[in-house]
């Protein structure tokens, strides 16, 4: 089965990410699909490459950016654009046409836009929405 | 459907809404801070007749990491997150309550 994450929320401060990631790797196990993980308002920040946590705690981005379908093919996070930039979150493309310096998304997640949430949901069997 | 509650009934009403909104068919799944709402303690009488039914769910993770398990009152269920995909296969459109 084709199965869809959306996550609200932002790593460390809220539990959704750690659940939707426990429930990916779960589905995954089970031989499902995860079409597309989709981060959106404070959920961006789960993509941020320069996220550090301590030695003995998870890190969550890393977590995401290693996670693999069951084939061992890559799974395509998302990172809502408008959500992104008003909190800071770019990437290459973003920072040099804003006139920025630097950028800060994890290369295994993309930016782009609500178009690529409502597509998910149209292409996946389930669409599971965590966060508040 | 599979309705989702991640929020204890002490802290948002979002639970009582879902109880009073979903349809004869529908299974709840209380998770993260949601599973309080599955304790003794809790007492809710609004899940009691749906947990009866065997309608009612609860992520064992979140129940062992709020150290509630012995007080999980009778007739929920427990999953894992195993079980939680399998709820989300089985029951169509799953719905957030937050």
């Amino acid at each position: 089965m084709k199965i869809s994450i959306q996550i609200n929320e932002g790593p460390y401060q809220h539990q959704a990410s750690d659940t939707a990631y426990q429930f990916a790797k779960a589905a995954i196990e089970k031989g499902h699909e995860i079409f597309r993980v989709f981060f959106y308002h404070d959920g961006v920040n789960n993509a941020s490459r320069f996220t550090i946590p301590p030695q003995d705690d998870r890190n969550i981005v890393k977590l995401w950016a290693d996670l693999r379908q069951s084939d061992g093919s890559d799974i395509d996070k998302v990172v809502c654009v408008a959500a992104a930039l008003r909190r800071g979150m770019l990437d290459e493309s973003e920072s040099s046409k804003n006139g920025l310096e630097g950028n800060n998304i994890h290369p295994s997640f993309r930016i782009s836009g609500l178009g690529q949430l409502i597509e998910a949901g149209i292409q996946s069997d389930r669409l599971v929405v965590f966060g508040d | 459907m599979l309705h989702t509650v991640n929020k204890s009934s002490f802290e948002r009403n979002s639970l009582q809404s879902c109880v009073n909104t979903i349809d004869d068919s529908s299974v709840i799944l209380l998770i993260e801070d949601g599973v309080i709402s599955c304790t003794n303690n809790a007492n809710l009488p609004m899940i009691a007749s749906l947990a009866a039914e065997g309608r009612v769910y609860a992520l064992q993770g979140d129940v062992d990491a709020r150290g509630v398990s012995s007080k999980v009152a009778d007739n929920i269920k427990l999953v894992d997150y195993a079980g939680f995909v399998d709820l989300v296969v089985e029951h169509g459109a799953t719905v957030s309550w937050v």
